[in-house]
């Protein structure tokens, strides 16, 4: 990673104070257009590249036949994520095809010249776990990755997606990407949160308000005085999961908050460089009459403990509520919907509070930050699992994993009956060994409970942290909120 | 490399009703294994067309002979979910040219273009004639005009033109791509480069 930025003005900072009528969105993009023609998308450069051994050998294999270099090989970070064993990590991969994948990975960024935190090295993880904790996510840049989940970066200001392995390829043969503007839409959210329910409960409760398509063809920018008291984490969490509307990705103004996180970190610019960086970034926010192609509201106080129960993100409810009935939707939609319920062995009407599961993952992008291990850790302390129910928490990042243990929080899981694994995508899509068995509930902080995501006929319900480890200490869907409230009583 | 031409086709389809059709459904993550673009055809909607003793599974439409053609026909928001681009190099690989649905997930779109597969998206009502049609006709071909961008049921007629992007239109009509286009900027980047704002 360079640090050393040549900073100057970019062409799109509002000639009066909060004037120009710019989206947040617009002053990034524009800061990034190469070119642009008509009829053509924009010719958008990109900041730094995120790489791992999924979907990434395909494109290398494409500049090989092309007989082309990578172009700006120190503006590509590689990782291996998605496909290690989250147990003895130390040992070879015993799966023949993922060790192949992940050697190809090797191999791949030591012949273009790539840095390469793979197995072992104290900064691997999860690519969207280690990218910002590393101070490599920074607020007005342009970061891609060959994985959906890219979004997540966007909560430092910044515009994230993912991208497909012919876009790996040419943003390894060009640092640059062929893109078409998106529509803006802005989502805010006002009020105060109930007591157990936090970011992961305000994005799936968005999402179950406008469906796993109600984003699709926007790039949204977070808003709203609920979302600005948002840790660093919890607005990882929330941008992480815009592309479960079906969103380009999503975004949130960087603040003094981001500042802070991103401050001293270890590629974050230093000195003189900070002092700069640190006076455009204060530039970085949607002018006050900014337009957008679509405005939604929510209020925090309207928002419960959320879980999923069916098979798209959409699908979710206050863990109160009760699934709801198949007539309650239209016609053409009714047959997908009772699909979903087969699969997932519930039915119309059904309460899930009560249900007994038989899995907890606490892992993933979305919810494998420290702060998440912490909120988990300080809620089990002194409680133990349910015997119906296996555990796992996986953290995401060799970082985070050694920050964990240096807090003491693997003392508390381990006594909990949750083991701390070592980092990694795992459970989140089931690619190594940490599958989900047929027919088994696994109540997961991950962000996809698609058929078969956590392993061939795996049932996901999608929750927070903490309704995850309420989850794993009852054995069944329980509301946090009652656990809380109990504890204060007798606390 | 560039891409294959693609200009008009006509064949019969296969009809996949089902809506929001994800990326893991149509390639399950346990496939992603491989290093290569080939082979994914193999296990295109795997879940659904094989049991677990990896016997077709005979109410599949993939595995219904009475169904053929290079054209996909799917229900709402299909390809939504993860970035993967194998599922359109599955698609592609079985043999499929053209997906029709009523909405494609923006990642699936953009991924199936660079493998000059086509996603055309047409009304509810049209997705429904055509399901209409190839129901009570099998045998019902479907047309695609990729320079008129017209789509039209061949024996009742019906039809109705698609939107597609002109910059991508004119890579599948001339099999160019944009890692092409890009480095013919090559100039501009290395400018842009001296006067970027972080
Ligand atoms: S944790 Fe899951 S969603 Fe996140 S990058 Fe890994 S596989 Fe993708």
């Amino acid at each position: 990673m360079s640090t050393d930025n040549n900073i100057q003005s970019p062409a799109s900072l509002p000639t009066k104070e909060g004037r120009s009528g710019a989206t947040l969105f617009d002053k990034i993009w524009d800061a990034h257009v190469v070119s642009s023609k008509e009829g053509f998308p924009d010719v958008l450069y990109i900041d730094t590249h995120f790489i791992h051994e999924v979907t990434s050998p395909q494109a290398f294999d494409g500049l090989r036949q092309r007989g082309l270099p990578v172009y700006r090989p120190k503006q590509t970070v590689a990782t291996a994520d998605h496909n290690v064993p989250t147990w003895d990590q130390h040992l070879p991969i015993k799966e023949e095809l993922s060790r192949y994948q992940v050697d190809m990975l090797t191999k791949n960024c030591a012949e273009f010249g790539i840095e390469l935190y793979g197995l072992g090295h104290e900064y691997q993880g999860i690519v969207h776990v280690i990218g910002p904790e590393l101070g490599i996510t920074r607020p007005g840049c342009t970061y891609v990755c060959g994985d959906s989940h890219t979004s997540t970066h966007g909560a430092f200001g910044a515009i994230a997606f993912g991208i497909g392995t012919s876009q790996v390829e040419q943003v390894l043969a060009t640092q640059c990407l062929l893109q078409q503007r998106p529509k803006r839409m802005k989502i805010e959210v006002n009020g105060q949160l109930q007591k157990g329910v936090g970011a992961k409960d305000i994005i799936l409760y968005i999402i179950s308000q406008i469906s796993a398509a109600g984003g699709t063809g926007y790039f949204v920018e977070y808003a709203g005085d609920t979302i600005r008291s948002l840790s660093m984490e919890g607005r990882m969490t929330i941008c992480n999961m815009s592309i479960e509307m079906g969103a380009r990705g999503g975004l949130i103004a960087p603040d003094e908050t981001t500042f802070e996180y991103v401050k001293g970190r270890e590629f974050a610019p230093k000195g003189e460089e900070w002092d700069k960086a640190l006076a455009y970034w204060k530039t970085l926010y949607s002018d006050e009459d900014a337009q957008f192609d679509s405005v939604l509201s929510f209020n925090a106080e309207d928002i419960e403990p959320m879980i999923t129960y069916g098979t798209n993100p959409g699908m979710g409810i206050g863990v109160t509520q009760h699934v709801p009935a198949t007539e309650s939707f239209e016609q053409k939609e009714q047959g997908s919907y009772a699909k979903a319920l087969t699969y997932m062995g519930l039915h119309d009407d059904e309460s899930l509070l009560g249900k007994p599961i038989d899995y907890v993952f606490i892992g993933s992008c979305t919810n494998s930050r420290i702060e998440d291990l912490r909120q988990v850790a300080d809620f089990i302390k002194g409680k133990h699992k349910a015997d119906n129910v296996t555990v796992w928490v996986v953290p995401g990042s060799k970082q985070v994993q050694k920050q964990a243990i240096e807090e003491g929080l693997d003392k508390i899981f381990e006594a909990a009956g949750f083991p701390l694994r070592e980092p990694g995508c795992s459970a989140c899509l089931g690619m190594n060994e940490d599958k989900i068995p047929a027919g088994k509930y696994c109540v997961s902080t991950s962000n996809r409970n698609f058929e078969g995501r956590q392993g061939p006929n795996s049932r996901t319900f999608l929750a927070s942290p903490l309704t995850a480890a309420a989850a794993a200490i009852t054995g069944r869907v329980t509301d946090i909120r009652e656990l809380l409230q109990e504890e204060e009583l007798v606390g | 490399m560039a891409t294959k031409i693609f200009k008009h086709l006509q064949t019969p389809v296969v009809p996949l009703p089902i809506e929001n059709i994800d990326t893991d459904q149509i390639i399950p993550a346990r496939f992603l294994k491989a290093t290569t673009r080939e082979g994914f055809g193999n296990n295109l909607f795997r879940d659904w067309r094989f049991d677990n003793e990896n016997q077709p599974k005979q109410d599949f439409v993939l595995n219904n002979p009475t169904y053929a053609g290079k054209i996909l026909v799917a229900g709402k928001n299909f390809g939504c979910g993860s970035s993967r681009e194998h599922a359109a190099w599955a698609i592609a690989d079985y043999g499929f040219d053209v997906v029709v649905s009523s909405f494609f997930a923006d990642i699936f779109k953009g991924n199936a273009l660079n493998n000059g597969l086509l996603p055309i998206q047409v009304s509810d009502d049209f997705l429904k004639k055509i399901f209409d049609a190839v129901y009570t006709d099998p045998n019902t071909q479907v047309e695609v005009d990729l320079e008129n961008q017209l789509i039209k049921i061949a024996n009742t007629g019906e039809q109705e033109s698609f939107e597609i992007n002109p910059y991508k239109k004119a890579c599948l009509l001339n099999g160019y791509d944009d890692i092409d286009y890009i480095l013919s900027n090559r100039e501009q980047v290395e400018e842009y480069e001296g006067h970027k704002p972080l």
